[in-house]
């Protein structure tokens, strides 16, 4: 018998945070920079917050030779580091007292054995099997290793307890991959186990597209091709590449952020409202715009997708080097570190709309935004002698810094003439609630273990992301010889340009 | 909250339409110094409290972080005031460096009399910013001023624990809850045992123990009886066990599913306020216990054969000023379940 199956918890009533079965969370990669960085601290907000399960063990799994002690004090330095929330001392001992660490290779059925032990040992003391939690933060490479791995040494699956695996992005690197690491997954576990972790996703600006969209009756009758005249997605940092080089390099914009963040943000912002909120309700809708995007042929892709590289040039009034001088890039690199897409929706609600998406290392400035730019008024009664304008409405969702959302209107100048100049209403979250958002894996893994699935992508959503981008990649990487090149701390390159209809412009980052 | 930097107004014998315009000025000063400063806007509080103790109040105010509200009016009362004075400011925590926001808030506080308790609507209407939820909040019990803002308020801050007649203090509740939204930092207190409770018994396996308790002890401070009310009331109600009357030394018994249940409430000493534990009892001699401790609640389960596990809920204590927090941002939302504990509370005691 499972939850579902009896009548709900009369206690659960009420309450802002809901019950969540005991859980052994166990981390693959447990020392990698994501663990530690990341993973560690969000689970330690948790505690302090009082939102794990009533019974809860942490399980660290990695390659290096150390003992619990030895984890234990690397888990609480990083905890101390990057946690949010300063850390209480009593939350941080009593969260690492029980903490396990299991040394051994990935591939190793040893490995496995002793997490199957220590596994065995934390429900004996607990006096009852407790749900599983595997969470791979580790290399690609061995996501489908760590999973035949789990499902030979019998930890996948349990007719006691609920058994998930959290698996980090990148998944796959090209629609091949994707398939075949979908095929391993499932060989293994259930789709219904199986929590595919886009962090954006997890960002509380990003659930309150859905909020925005379909709990406010002004937007959703202006939502279509009859009132949007076009769409512009943009994350740009302003940052370089860091010490990522390894990664970046064979990655590139398109593959980073492209292929899951942006059109996943694609999706929330171009899906029918769905039946429920449910996963899977709301999974089927964005599946389905990401099927309405029409693969692009090899002829198109020139026209419909720019990529570029960063040189040198300047960020915040210091001279910073380019993508070739980066440490660890190889001096003849052509990977992009600026992808941008003109795609289209073709359905009855999008049909015509161009969406512009775009993403760069090292521009202007940090943002990560949604512009939907409305059609033209038909006729303006205006004179226009003095105005600076009317221009389209344009409604802008901002994830962040500034996180809000903001509507351009065209507003009467003071004084004796009709004179019009576009004015900005603007809401900004941090104004309007007292909570501060949570890290969005602190969200994120809570869902995993309480086996809420809504944001979390589904295989078909993976392989129609990959459907999408897969041709682009592959011809980008035919072609080594264009990559156009922009300055560091500029608005991008100037051949974006070509991917804009008529009339259309990118907005300043 | 601790400001940086303060923008202030301050004037003698005023009117509430001065220190409205004042306000109106000191927001555009702001915005002229910086549009990086923008004015939080959650929610209105309408603090009532004695003069000689409003330096106290101001310091529980300045612990609630980042739930501070966006405007706070404190309503400070002298014996014998007939005209009103006021100080306005506008405060932020920080510069803003370009291109980024500071939220600001702002604080009224008018010095006025007794008098001005009954009208206080009225003085007050112009202050608050419309549309915001606003909340009323009187620690030191200036009940008439609650009521004379009935109309402009939609919800009451209270804390049940500071009045030393607990039926009294249950009874309020119930009146002023059934003209405005109630948030009793009483109920709050028992927030992190409530869920607690409920993980217990959420697991498949666990849900029939529901219908097998026997008996119930919550632990909790000599002052903190309404807290222990408040608990019992919203597991007996949840579970729909009718409850009569408890004798003067905290015992009762309740009707559950299998038949009665002894119901105890015990006085423990402890640090803070509030509540100190709970044993759930069951029928077949097993029980559960969960006890404050460092770092979360201590849970320590005996099965009836002298068998026993041990471990420990995790969560960091929240603090007077985290529960006063907690309280301001409850306000924003609504939890279904209070009144019904609340009556099932008040009816231990009548």
């Amino acid at each position: 018998m499972t939850v579902a199956d009896l009548e709900p918890n009369p206690l659960a009533q009420g309450l802002e945070r809901l019950p969540v079965a005991p859980t052994n969370l166990v981390i693959f990669g447990a020392t990698g920079d994501l663990a530690r960085r990341k993973l560690l601290p969000a689970v330690y907000n948790l505690a302090h917050e009082g939102a794990l399960p009533g019974r809860f063990n942490l399980i660290g799994v990695s390659r290096g030779e150390l003992s619990h002690d030895e984890y234990r004090e690397i888990a609480a330095e990083s905890i101390r580091t990057f946690s949010r929330t300063p850390a209480d001392e009593s939350v941080l001992a009593g969260l690492l007292d029980e903490l396990r660490y299991v040394s051994g290779a990935f591939d190793d059925a040893a490995t496995y054995q002793a997490l199957a032990a220590a596994l065995a040992e934390l429900d004996a003391a607990a006096g009852e099997p407790m749900a599983r939690a595997f969470y791979l933060s580790t290399a690609p490479e061995f996501f489908a290793v760590i999973v035949d791995a789990l499902g030979a040494a019998g930890l996948a699956q349990s007719d006691e307890v609920d058994v998930r695996a959290v698996i980090e992005k990148p998944f796959g690197t090209s629609l091949a991959e994707a398939r075949g690491l979908n095929r391993q997954v499932l060989s293994v576990f259930a789709e219904s186990q199986i929590f595919r972790i886009d962090h954006y996703l997890g960002k509380e600006t990003v659930q309150n597209m859905l909020a925005f969209r379909f709990a406010n009756g002004m937007f959703e009758p202006l939502w279509n091709r009859n009132y949007i005249a076009h769409v512009q997605i943009t994350a740009a940092e302003d940052i370089g590449i860091g010490s990522r080089a390894g990664y970046y390099d064979h990655a590139g914009a398109l593959r980073d952020l492209v292929q899951n963040h942006m059109l996943q943000l694609l999706t929330l912002l171009c899906m029918e409202p769905p039946v429920t909120f449910a996963a899977d309700a709301v999974r089927d809708e964005k599946v389905k715009v990401l099927h309405a995007i029409r693969t692009p042929a090899p002829d198109e892709i020139a026209e419909m997708s720019i990529r570029a590289q960063y040189g040198p040039g300047e960020s915040g009034g210091e001279p910073v080097v380019g993508y070739l001088e980066e440490e660890g890039v190889p001096p003849d690199s052509h990977t992009e570190t600026y992808a941008a897409l003109r795609l289209e929706v073709d359905n009855w609600r999008w049909a015509g709309v161009p969406f512009y998406l775009r993403t760069g290392k090292r521009l202007a400035r940090k943002v990560t935004e949604i512009a939907v730019t409305l059609r033209p008024v038909p006729h303006l009664a205006f004179e226009q002698d003095g105005s600076l304008g009317v221009r389209p409405n344009q409604l802008v969702l901002t994830m962040q810094p500034n996180e809000g959302v903001s509507l351009s209107l065209g507003a009467k100048i003071p004084g004796t003439r009709m004179r019009i100049r576009p004015v900005n209403m603007e809401f900004l979250y941090g104004t309007a609630f007292l909570s501060q958002s949570p890290e969005a894996y602190e969200r994120l893994i809570l869902d995993a273990m309480r086996g809420e699935a809504t944001l979390f992508t589904r295989n078909d959503e993976v392989e129609a992301q990959w459907r999408i981008c897969d041709p682009i990649v592959s011809q980008w990487a035919a072609d080594a010889a264009t990559l156009p090149r922009y300055a560091a701390g500029s608005q991008g390159p100037a051949e974006a340009d070509a991917l804009l209809l008529d009339g259309h412009q990118w907005r300043a980052i | 909250m601790p400001a940086v930097n303060d923008t202030v107004w301050a004037a003698q014998n005023t009117t509430p339409a001065a220190i409205e315009a004042a306000l109106r000025e000191l927001l555009l000063e702001r915005h002229n110094e910086s549009d990086g400063y923008v004015p939080a806007r959650v929610l209105n509080l309408i603090c009532i409290v004695e003069r000689q103790w409003s330096g106290e109040i101001a310091n529980r105010l300045r612990r609630v972080g980042r739930y501070h509200p966006s405007r706070t009016i404190v309503c400070a009362v002298t014996e014998g005031r007939r005209t009103i004075d006021a100080v306005a400011s506008i405060a932020a925590d920080a510069t803003p460096a370009a291109g980024q926001h500071v939220l600001t808030h702002e604080t009224v506080t008018l010095d006025l009399g007794p008098g001005h308790l009954d009208h206080l609507g009225t003085i007050v209407d112009p202050l608050v910013v419309t549309d915001l939820t606003t909340v009323v909040w009187a620690p030191h019990g200036h009940w008439q001023a609650v009521d004379a803002l009935r109309g402009l308020s939609q919800c009451v801050l209270l804390d049940s624990l500071e009045d030393p007649d607990v039926a009294g203090a249950l009874r309020r509740a119930q009146a002023l809850l059934d003209q405005r939204y109630v948030v009793d930092l009483a109920w709050l207190r028992s927030t992190p045992w409530r869920e607690r409770i409920a993980t217990v018994f959420n697991a498949p396996t666990q849900r029939h123990r529901l219908a097998e308790i026997a008996a119930l002890r919550i632990r909790n401070v000599a002052e903190s009886g309404a807290a222990a009310l408040l608990l019992c009331g919203w597991l007996t109600s949840r579970l729909g066990w009718p409850l009569g009357q408890l004798t003067r030394d905290g015992h009762g018994r309740a009707i559950g599913a299998m038949g009665a249940v002894e119901v105890a409430l015990e006085s423990v000493h402890q640090d803070v306020p509030g509540l100190g534990g709970i044993t759930i009892g069951f029928r077949d001699g097993s029980e559960l216990s969960l006890d404050r401790g460092p770092g979360g609640l201590a849970a320590i389960s005996r099965d009836g054969h002298g068998g026993e596990r041990r471990w420990k809920l995790l969560g960091a204590s929240r603090g007077e000023g985290g529960i006063l927090g907690e309280g301001i941002r409850q306000s924003l939302l609504r939890d279904p379940t209070y009144r019904d504990a609340l009556n099932a509370a008040a009816g231990m005691l009548t």
